[in-house]
């Protein structure tokens, strides 16, 4: 489904490499986590995958279905199944995140071709998702992110997810900011969401987020690269040694 | 004291272009004391403090520039069930208008008032009081050569608002009309504007609100592209009063709003709010404020978002002057802009002056552009620059539309606001 192949990306306002030749490749129905030390390039590639400002290509392909997902805007990617669960969700004062919502869906199934959702079938898809995962009439009503805490954002950000069905899912550090019940609450979530039709790309510093929401595969990155990929027991192994032993395994 | 010289020319100019129009013995007064006034004030120059950031040379000129008439079907307010008041080029059109008669309210032309009238004591006064401490000639100017305006007096509480919709024909009219309200103990009123009125428009609307007394006003300031309009609103407000008007402006090459608000009774509660959007670098928006504080315990509150492009430039001028006296005042201001772009201004002269020693008054002015974090935000959900943009817009002049009190009109002037940005997007 995400096929990346030698991805080079540099930061635009310096001369900086921050991906310096990634490789992944992420088939439907799976979970793949990427797991590493600040600064590795994991964000970044979150960024640039979705289409954010201030990055340069220098190499390499980036792909999901076949389609080039460089080349597209930001919302071409969203509409061609792509989503990004934000590390900082954005506060947006004066939209609400209803409107917000329901603009983001229409929009979506406009350029995929489909009718709008009426605001009947709107509403009614909504509290049905709202409530699985504990989001109140008010949270809604309220401007996109405004005032939420840090677990509501990261809610806030499943809800969306579940309310435009990507095909293809990455969580940047979401379990960043959570306590343990505001963590289950996510995960739940998110393997609510897991289908045959579906992947994720879980970015996390922990091992934590991963009891949660069972990984196929772990990489490790590290300075712009994937440096070991594995099972699940990857994870445990940073968790319990840290990443120097992996780090000074690549060297 | 001797005018500066082009301050003189140009008034000379103009005042002997202009004629006194006739009619009852104390309207005939009013205009011959205004006329004088204007005479010694001298019109308006860009050199005036005041007028530092808006040229008003177009507005003082002899002639008006003629402006194209834009096919403007404007059914913007049709909804509110409004008694409505049609004027062409200026002029009322009795047959396109609802018969002046409704429940609690009293309506009448200012050219057939008669010797009589309730609007004698108010007519050109609270314009006048309203020169001090800041000279405002263009009103002056109105009150001396108005030939029509609305007289509305409000006895009860009138449920049906009162819609003034201007209309235009010709590509040249210059307009001047002057509206008195005058709102009764406990009376409430809501008055509505809409409509491109004339090439070139002044208009003075002259506002009393007795003791208790409520009034609403919502505008819609005339569309079509190259016109030019001052308008000045003088209110005068007494205890335990509500006075809330709100301005919304697209297109036109210069608009200059002047309120003048005088709180005179305690626990009264006086909003002055507006949004306007400009595209075009010959498009300047101007509001100028001046709210009075003379009594205990009041509130009022400035409100006022610019959305700025393509070289328009947009100016603030907003004063609170709190009394020696006026203790327990609530005062607020906001004026902020948008700039879309790197050509357009925004200029802004937030000015307190207070007297009294328990008060609190707030006020901010900012200019800022859409953010970055925001736009990616919602693109990355799918939705398209444009309308991401569009949206955030939306977003940013909320703040002022809150301030309109009744949601259908808010409502109105919102989807028209959603249509000019779709129109004029990119």
């Amino acid at each position: 489904m995400l096929n990346i192949k030698g991805l080079k990306v540099d930061l635009e306002e310096e001369d900086k490499s921050i991906l310096k030749g990634v490789d992944l490749e992420v088939n439907a129905g799976e979970v793949h986590a990427i797991m590493g030390p600040n600064g590795s390039g994991k964000s970044t590639l979150s960024y640039v995958l979705s289409g954010k400002d201030g990055y340069k290509v220098m190499g390499g392909t980036a792909t999901l279905d076949g389609a080039d997902l460089l080349d597209m805007e930001p919302e071409e990617r969203a509409a061609a199944g792509l989503f990004l669960a934000f590390q900082y969700p954005v506060e947006i004062p004066g939209v609400g995140n209803m409107t917000f919502l329901r603009t983001a869906v229409n929009a979506q199934r406009k350029a995929r071709g489909q009718d709008e959702l009426t605001a009947g079938e709107f509403l009614k898809e909504v509290r049905a998702r709202a409530k699985d995962l504990k989001i109140d009439a008010e949270m809604l009503k309220r401007p996109v992110n405004v005032g939420f805490s840090g677990g509501e954002k990261k809610r806030n950000e499943i809800l969306q997810m579940a309310m435009l069905e990507p095909k293809m899912c990455i969580l940047d550090e979401t379990d960043s900011g959570l306590d343990v019940d505001a963590m289950k609450l996510v995960a739940d979530g998110v393997n609510a969401l897991r289908s045959e039709g579906r992947a994720f790309l879980v970015i996390t510093h922990y091992q934590r987020l991963l009891d949660h929401i069972k990984p196929d595969v772990v990489h490790i990155m590290s300075n712009g690269r994937i440096i070991k990929s594995g099972g699940p027991e990857l994870a445990l192994e940073v968790e319990n040694n840290g990443y120097a032993d992996l780090l000074a395994e690549a060297d | 004291m001797a005018l500066p010289k082009p301050k003189q020319d140009a008034t000379d100019a103009r005042l002997g272009a202009v004629n006194v129009p006739d009619g009852p013995a104390w309207a005939r007064a009013a205009r011959t004391d205004a006329m004088d006034r204007t005479a010694a004030m001298g019109l308006p120059h860009r050199r005036d403090e005041y007028w530092k950031f808006t040229d008003p040379s177009a507005l003082v000129a002899v002639d008006a520039a003629p402006a194209d008439v834009l096919d403007d079907d404007d059914a913007l307010f049709s909804g509110s069930g409004a008694l409505t008041l049609v004027f062409v080029d200026g002029v009322f059109d009795a047959d396109a208008s609802d018969d002046l008669a409704g429940e609690g309210i009293e309506i009448s032309r200012l050219a057939d008032a008669q010797d009589l009238h309730w609007a004698r004591d108010l007519y050109g006064a609270l314009e006048t009081a309203g020169q001090t401490p800041v000279e405002r000639p263009l009103a002056a100017l109105n009150t001396a050569t108005a030939t029509d305006g609305v007289l509305i007096r409000a006895t009860g509480n009138v449920a049906r608002p009162v819609c003034l919709r201007y209309r235009r024909s010709s590509d040249d009219a210059d307009v001047v009309l002057h509206h008195v309200i005058r709102v009764e103990t406990g009376a409430q009123v809501t008055l509505l504007e809409t409509g491109s009125a004339a090439a070139r428009l002044s208009t003075v609307t002259e506002v009393s609100v007795a003791d208790g007394g409520t009034f609403h006003h919502v505008r819609q300031q005339g569309r079509d592209h190259q016109r030019r309009m001052n308008t000045h609103t003088f209110a005068r407000i007494g205890a335990e009063s509500t006075f809330k008007s709100f301005t919304l402006s697209l297109n036109g090459i210069l608009t200059r709003n002047d309120c003048v608000i005088e709180i005179l009774g305690d626990d009264a509660i006086a909003h002055v709010a507006g949004a306007c959007v400009g595209d075009g670098d010959n498009f300047v928006h101007d509001d100028t404020i001046f709210i009075t504080h003379d009594a205990v315990g009041c509130e009022s509150r400035q409100v006022f978002k610019k959305v700025l492009r393509n070289g328009a430039v947009g100016v603030f001028q907003g004063k609170i002057l709190v009394k020696q006296g006026a203790q327990k005042t609530d005062g607020y201001q906001i004026s902020q802009s948008l700039l879309l772009d790197g050509d357009s201004q925004f200029l802004a002269k937030p000015e307190l002056e207070i007297y009294a020693d328990d008060v609190a008054c707030s006020h901010g002015s900012t200019s800022g552009a859409i953010s970055d974090e925001a736009l990616f935000y919602l693109r990355s959900r799918g939705v398209p620059e444009k309308q991401a943009t569009n949206l955030l817009t939306l977003a940013f002049l909320a703040e002022a539309l809150e301030e309109i009190e009744d949601d259908a009109l808010a409502d109105d002037l919102r989807d028209r606001l959603a249509g000019w940005l779709d129109r004029h997007a990119g």
